[in-house]
């Protein structure tokens, strides 16, 4: 007769299966869902919170989704003080790109952890972001790359790297809003 | 409409105006088609995106796939993206490195000079089949420091007298390093609905940078505390707009934000300041005070007609827009570093860029809207014509409208088949050097 694991193993961590890991899933989860919420409602001051201060918050360019913001030419690359110097540009009604505010719907969705390492856990999610304005409605589509840390207790981002999906911004002009 | 008498030129009057019909119509874009982007030198690619022999990188200009590349003997071939055969793209990847360039369809093979070197069972063609003629067809293409450009009519100019007096800018790029420039990798690629006249303006306009920039100003001054400029004093910096000949202008400004070569700004951080310190002496050295200190400390907004960007502000960036019909052009954007730099340096330099350039910066969706909102504006009706007079009846300052008016004569004249005849106006003719004020380094 032929032993079977009682648990099956994770399939991107390798971590045993169990309620700690299915736990973790469902908290990264609830994480990024509350990021979409805070973004699509326009609450960027609560938004900034779930970042500790070490954050940093990369878009790489549509034609090098690799890019290194050390060495190659990125969209975005903030860090916390540049985040936070976004937001008050979103805010000012004078981000003429945003004012007035697009509306948007954010989807996320196959959410995995894939390493935990320490204190720091990395995932990865697809996700959607549907943006109208003008009479324009166009979706930004990709990939997020995070790390996360517990502080306090609570989970926060620690790195965002948000990579488009897109060949070419050709339907949107612009990524004025945070992806 | 008359196609000549969209641009009203009255400098006599201080009165200059450009029809709107010719930011609407797909008439006025068909010809232009034809009259401008057949006849002009186009944009294609800078030398360094291609380094290596059999490195390629395929564009479209004016509607048009091309590919250029670098051949085995290490000299520069372009070719119209078709397969002689039958017509199929031949190069379908932005950019790699090939040996050779193979047609998928029926498998002809060509070699990085463009020579067909191999075709399946070509004993099926017969005797007279001449696959020398079959090669990988070039449109007329020259570089000047590296920059390429092509060119679909035989009559037109070399590019060197076509370039005019914009070739001198294009030297103040070049020469900022020792070792010459290079296309950081990665690039902006994005659509702007709007017409592609509105963005060769938008792009050398200096008016309009205060009240649509705000949110860009704000930042720099937050970012630099107590050692930032007063924004206040923006819109009294010193500078000039000056017409280059053959539609190509130029705005020429005091840089009101740091410049990685080599202007140090707190932005930078008191670490920043030897090193840049550094970078203006190897200038100075290289090219005597004056030249170096316009280098370092003046801002250079390009126009090199009909649709080729050179920006040398807070960073260097290369914009081309291509139309694709009257309110729509893709626009791509890249960022120009010294070829050796690294390290701290190449960091600051990515994030100058960064903070207003972009998709994703903090000035260029503005811009976007704005242009989009112009393209909106046209279909209101009741006026029927924009106004380019601003500093008509006074010497050119930077924030004035000249290099748009060179930009715009070129144009009227390519469009109407009428003598180009350059206007002066109070700016400095073509070929004046303009003295550049020396300031405590």
């Amino acid at each position: 007769m032929v032993s079977r694991p009682v648990r099956a193993a994770s399939f991107a961590t390798g971590l045993p299966a169990d309620a700690d890991y299915l736990l973790l899933q469902h908290e990264v989860e609830q994480l990024l869902y509350l990021e979409a919420r805070l973004l699509d409602d326009w609450n960027l001051d609560e938004w900034l919170t779930l970042y500790t201060p070490d954050a940093r918050y990369v878009v790489p360019t549509t034609d090098l989704p690799e890019g290194d913001p050390q060495c190659d030419l990125v969209f975005i690359d903030d860090d916390r003080d540049r985040m936070a110097a976004r937001v008050r540009r979103l805010q000012s009604r004078y981000a003429h790109r945003e004012y007035p505010s697009s509306r948007t719907r954010r989807f996320i969705s196959n959410v995995m952890v894939t390493a935990v390492d320490g204190d720091e856990i990395e995932a990865t999610a697809a996700v959607a972001v549907w943006r109208f304005r003008a009479g324009e409605s166009a979706p930004y589509v990709g990939r997020y790359d995070v790390r996360l840390r517990r502080v306090d207790g609570r989970l926060r981002l620690c790195g965002k790297r948000a990579i488009l999906d897109h060949e070419t911004l050709s339907d949107h002009g612009a990524l004025s809003v945070i992806f | 409409m008359d196609v000549g008498s969209l641009v009203y030129d009255r400098p006599d009057l201080g009165k200059f105006r450009v029809h709107r019909f010719a930011l609407v119509s797909p008439e006025i874009y068909e010809l232009e088609r034809r009259r401008i982007f057949d006849r002009c030198w186009l944009y294609l690619g800078h030398e360094s995106e291609v380094p290596e022999p059999g490195d390629y990188a395929r564009r479209v200009v004016a509607e048009r796939p091309l590919f250029f590349a670098r051949n085995r003997d290490g000299g520069l071939a372009v070719f119209h993206n078709t397969c002689p055969h039958r017509g199929a793209l031949v190069c379908r990847t932005d950019r790699g490195n090939a040996h050779v360039f193979r047609c998928f369809y029926h498998a002809w093979t060509f070699d990085t000079s463009g020579a067909l070197i191999n075709v399946p069972d070509i004993d099926g063609y017969g005797p007279d089949f001449d696959r020398g003629q079959m090669g990988l067809r070039s449109p007329r293409f020259d570089s000047y420091r590296g920059f390429v450009f092509v060119c679909f009519d035989p009559e037109t100019e070399p590019l060197r007298d076509y370039l005019a007096g914009a070739a001198e800018y294009l030297d103040l790029v070049a020469d900022q390093a020792a070792g010459g420039m290079r296309v950081v990798p990665g690039s902006n690629r994005y659509t702007i609905k709007a017409n592609w006249k509105l963005l060769a303006e938008n792009s050398i306009d200096g008016y309009h940078l205060l009240p649509t920039h705000q949110t860009f100003f704000d930042y720099l001054s937050r970012a630099a505390g107590a050692g930032g400029r007063d924004m206040a004093t923006l819109g009294n910096r010193q500078g000039f707009g000056r017409s280059l000949g053959n539609g190509h202008g130029v705005m020429e400004n005091d840089a009101v934000y740091g410049r990685p070569i080599a202007m140090w700004h707190p932005c930078y951080g008191e670490e920043a300041r030897a090193e840049i310190q550094s970078i203006k002496d190897e200038l100075i050295a290289r090219h005597g005070l004056d030249r170096a200190v316009r280098m370092c400390e003046k801002s250079r907004n390009l126009v090199i007609f009909p649709n080729l960007i050179i920006n040398d502000i807070m960073a260097v960036t290369i914009r081309v827009f291509q139309p694709t019909g009257p309110a729509a052009m893709d626009v791509t954007a890249w960022e120009l570093a010294p070829a050796g730099e690294g390290g701290a340096r190449l960091r600051r330099r990515l994030d100058a860029f960064l903070t207003f350039l972009g998709p994703g910066g903090f000035a260029t969706p503005d811009d976007t809207e704005a242009l989009e909102s112009c393209q909106q504006g046209f279909h209101s009706g009741g006026i029927e014509w924009s106004d380019l007079s601003r500093g008509l009846q006074r010497e050119p300052r930077g924030n004035d409208e000249l290099q748009m008016r060179c930009f715009w004569r070129r144009w009227q004249s390519l469009l109407a088949g009428t003598p180009h005849v350059e206007q002066y106006e109070r700016g400095l003719p073509p070929g004046a050097v303009p003295k550049a004020t020396p300031s405590p380094s």
